[in-house]
């Protein structure tokens, strides 16, 4: 081995741990929706490579608005995808999509984009 | 309610505030909005970032609100509920479209400049025209002018790939566009440093290549891939997109005796809607003067026109044939039948399959391990290969692997199946709640139907009417006996009736009627006493009972129907069976079911014979008699136990506890009624063999969503090690990372057109 093969094993290992942990074990954010005067539990989120924030914390059994503004093109993000509430839509760019849903379970319910890729969750407490 | 209170004079719209950070901010933009010519009433409310606007729409409209709050520098965007669908997915379609042309654009500059630095590229590949560059220009030349060619292919046409993997990036996610992103961004940053100093690599006795070609070509056939992914996806939704065009987009009412065109928001229930031949209903209601026949078969996929007269229903989005009619709007907006389907089928296809939980688990690792896999291949190589050739060899390789896994195929597969299975059970009356069932639909073992309302009509009908007195005059002793039973309110006699109608008999006054409760009627109609009914009735009527009516009666007995004795002035005329008569498609549909290797089994409150006597006339082999209607979820669970997945048929009225506790309830003839909660699969016309299409439609759905995420896994499972030079060492194989892009490309392009394949399916 070479001094090139050295730094290049070495900062191909040091890559590789930092992706793992970059993506795998980093801290997300969480925000808990805000009640409002009329009794829906309301939050903002931010698409925009991912959703920000990621994990939206509610109460059970009041109505959910979550206001999701797309704040970009990237096809990758176009779709919203809400298994446990059969929700499948599109968010246009740049534009704010409202999705209202009632929480009647408590659990944690991910939320992704078309794909499966981008992923938030919604902590029903 | 006329058109004039219904036509708003103030109308509310909520709208979304952005850049409010205190409360004077909420102030001005309540300011703005107030002052603003035409509104009645502002108020924002800063926590929510909301503006709750009352205005006069002659004055003022939404966007010029939203210019207010804007000119206030703040910025505005309207909050949309469940408005006008048609008008909503009209806006949306506009908006794709855009969009579609834009990513068109972007594909044409990628695929001009990559065809002019392809060729530019490979003078190597020509020895004559690399000495003419080496002579004129210089190589260092001309690589700076394929730098220049491939900026606008980066910086335009690539542009969103590179944005929205660095935002993905920030959020510590990842997704396809960090592949494009790195792969292309690696070889585009390693061909500029060997553009601008290539004796960097010629010190270390390596040949500056460059990648300018690469960068380009895998950039334009990725948008390729996306601008053909892009078209097959529309397609996919196209069941529902049909569902919501067929809303009409205005209704004539009518105003004072006047006819009044008002748009389809604007009707409200109560409203007297005027229809002509040829035009589409504008929302669901009851037919008050008039009658027509409907064409109903984009709702329920029946292609018969159903005949409509005054008090029938009619239903938004269906096509009036023949007469005028008028009838009062009764369901209007989301309420509509039509509304549900869409919105039924909408939630089935935003729902998941639990077969795609595997797909969902490795989607969701996949883009940081390919990361992962490809530094370890760029190690590898680096360290395998000799000095001169390692690092374009590693690059390449680290490059292929990164364009040519393909994690949107993975999550493409099940959903685009989902969406195109259940848009075609739409088209013909099958609506699937979810996913689930459509998914679960494929395992069915045995089917338990309900006797009544699914095998039969539900209804008794008078199937014989045997003429006993040798003068008796067929016709005459039916509109008699039809005449009497018009008075009467029992189920027997509704079928005796709908037999005269049948038979176009006028009906008769009459006179001196009687209801006996549990054994018949008796009246004077014609100046002629006519009796009705059992044994029990002819008795009390000290009528003789014949030998030969007797034997008649016993005879229809033993075939399962129930007898009735007609006298008329003291004597017996005819004998009338009625039964609830099998539909003509039930034994058809019970043998394609057993022939798909399903075991059918019928469920029925009648006695054994009866029971048996029904199921041996439609080929059931099995039956549950003599079932209570508490008891029909026991005999569910009775096929449960025995280890099968069982279907449960019924028609929903007294048979929900038995849908839900079965593996899949369909409930049949649901008509436009769709709202059935304990339904999996709701079938909209009273036809069995529509459940056979429903177990068709999932086998197919099922066996397409197979295939997708089996070539899915096998396309990564197979291209990454290729790609990675895996097989290079014993084959000598290699992936160019132009190949690799090509093949990415057209891996999420086959899964669609593979799933666009069960549009042509015939069920």
């Amino acid at each position: 081995m070479d001094t090139a093969q050295i730094l290049v094993t070495l900062a191909g290992t040091g890559l590789v741990v930092f992706v793992v942990w970059y993506f795998f074990f980093g801290k997300r954010e969480t925000k808990a929706a805000m009640l409002t005067a009329s009794g829906v539990q309301e939050i903002s989120v931010l698409v925009k490579g991912s959703y920000t924030p990621e994990i939206i914390e509610v109460v059970k059994n009041k109505p959910v608005r979550l206001k999701f503004y797309r704040d970009e093109t990237s096809s990758c993000s176009e779709e919203l995808v809400f298994g446990e509430f059969n929700l499948r839509r599109e968010l246009p760019a740049f534009e704010t999509t409202v999705i209202d849903i009632t929480p009647t379970k408590i659990g944690t319910f991910e939320f992704t984009c078309g794909m499966n890729m981008l992923r938030g969750k919604l902590v029903v407490r | 309610m006329n058109a004039d209170q219904s036509d708003p004079v103030i109308s509310t719209v909520t709208l979304d505030i952005s850049g409010m950070s205190c409360a004077s901010c909420a102030a001005m933009v309540e300011d703005a909005l107030a002052t603003t010519p035409g509104v009645q009433k502002a108020s924002v409310n800063l926590a929510s970032e909301k503006a709750t606007v009352s205005f006069a729409p002659k004055q003022v409209n939404v966007e010029m609100l939203k210019t207010s709050v804007e000119s206030a520098g703040y910025g505005a965007s309207e909050i949309k509920h469940d408005g006008n669908r048609a008008a909503q997915a009209e806006a949306t379609e506009t908006r794709k479209l855009a969009e579609y042309n834009a990513l068109k654009r972007r594909f044409a500059i990628a695929a001009l400049l990559a065809a002019v630095i392809m060729p530019l590229s490979m003078t190597m590949l020509f020895p004559s025209v690399e000495h003419f560059f080496h002579q004129t220009i210089g190589m260092q030349a001309l690589n700076y002018i394929l730098l220049v060619l491939t900026l606008p292919v980066l910086l335009y046409s690539g542009r969103e790939y590179y944005v929205s993997a660095y935002n993905t990036f920030l959020h510590r996610a990842a997704n396809m566009d960090t592949l494009i992103a790195v792969g292309t961004g690696a070889a585009f940053v390693y061909s500029v440093v060997a553009t601008v100093v290539p004796a960097l690599f010629e010190q270390h006795g390596m040949k500056a290549e460059v990648y300018f070609d690469t960068t380009a070509t895998i950039i334009a056939l990725v948008l390729l891939g996306k601008v053909l992914e892009t078209r097959a996806k529309g397609q996919t939704s196209a069941a529902i997109k049909k569902l919501i065009g067929l809303q009409a987009k205005t209704a004539r009412i009518l105003v004072h005796g006047q006819e009044q065109e008002i748009p389809i928001e604007s009707v409200v229930v109560g409203n007297i809607v005027v229809v002509r031949p040829g035009e589409k209903i504008a929302t669901d209601g009851e037919i008050t003067e008039g009658s027509s026949s409907v064409d109903e078969s984009m709702l329920t996929g029946e292609s018969l026109p159903i005949e409509k007269t005054q008090g029938s229903s009619v239903f938004g989005g269906t096509v009036n044939k023949t007469g005028r009619f008028t009838f009062r709007a009764t369901k209007v907006g989301s309420d509509t039948a039509l509304a549900q389907i869409v919105r039924l089928v909408e939630e089935a296809q935003g729902s998941k399959a639990p077969i795609q939980r595997l797909a969902d688990k490795i989607s969701g690792i996949f883009v940081p391990a390919v990361v992962v896999i490809s530094i370890l291949t760029f190690v590898a190589w680096f360290n395998l290969m000799p000095a001169d050739v390692r690092l374009p060899f590693a690059l390449v390789n680290f490059v292929a692997v990164l364009i040519i896994a393909c994690p949107c195929a993975l999550g493409l597969a099940t959903p685009t199946a989902i969406m195109v299975g259940t848009g075609k059970g739409a088209e013909h009356g099958i609506l699937i709640r979810n996913a689930e069932s459509l998914e679960k639909a494929h395992q069915i073992s045995a089917i338990l139907l309900d006797k009544t309302g699914t095998i039969t009509k539900g209804e008794p009908t008078v199937t014989d009417f045997v003429i006993l007195g040798e003068l008796a005059l067929r016709g005459k002793t039916i509109q008699l006996a039809a005449s009497l039973e018009s008075n009467s309110e029992h189920p027997l006699a509704a079928a005796i009736v709908n037999c005269g109608t049948r038979e176009g008999v006028q009906l008769l006054p009459v006179s001196h009627f009687m209801a006996v409760e549990g054994k018949g009627a008796t009246g004077v109609v014609d100046g002629k006493r006519i009796a009705i009914g059992n044994t029990k009735l002819i008795a009390d009527e000290n009528i003789i009972l014949t030998q030969e009516a007797l034997q008649t009666a016993e005879r229809l007995i033993a075939n399962a129907r129930t007898a009735m004795f007609v006298a008329i002035e003291g004597q017996i005329q005819a004998v009338i069976a009625v039964a609830d008569v099998v539909r003509g498609t039930s034994r058809e549909a019970v043998a394609a079911l057993q022939a798909r290797g399903i075991e059918v089994v019928m469920l029925t409150g009648d006695n054994q014979k009866t029971a048996e006597h029904i199921a041996s006339e439609v080929g059931i082999k099995r039956v549950f008699a003599d079932v209570l209607p508490q008891d029909k979820a026991n005999a569910v669970k009775q096929l449960q136990a025995e280890g099968k997945i069982v279907a449960m048929v019924g028609d929903g009225i007294n048979d929900a506890p038995a849908l839900a506790q079965a593996d899949v309830g369909i409930a049949i003839g649901a008509g436009t009624d769709v709202a059935m909660e304990a339904a999996s699969i709701t079938l909209m016309r009273s036809d069995l063999r529509d459940v056979v299409k429903a177990i068709d439609l999932s086998r197919r759905t099922m066996a397409n969503i197979k295939q997708n995420l089996f070539f899915a896994f096998v396309y990564n499972v197979l291209g990454i090690p290729l790609a990675a030079g895996l097989f290079y060492p014993f084959t000598d194989w290699l992936l160019s990372p132009m190949i690799a892009a090509a093949a990415m490309a057209m891996s999420s392009v086959s899964v669609l057109t593979n799933a666009l394949r069960l549009k042509t399916i015939k069920l």
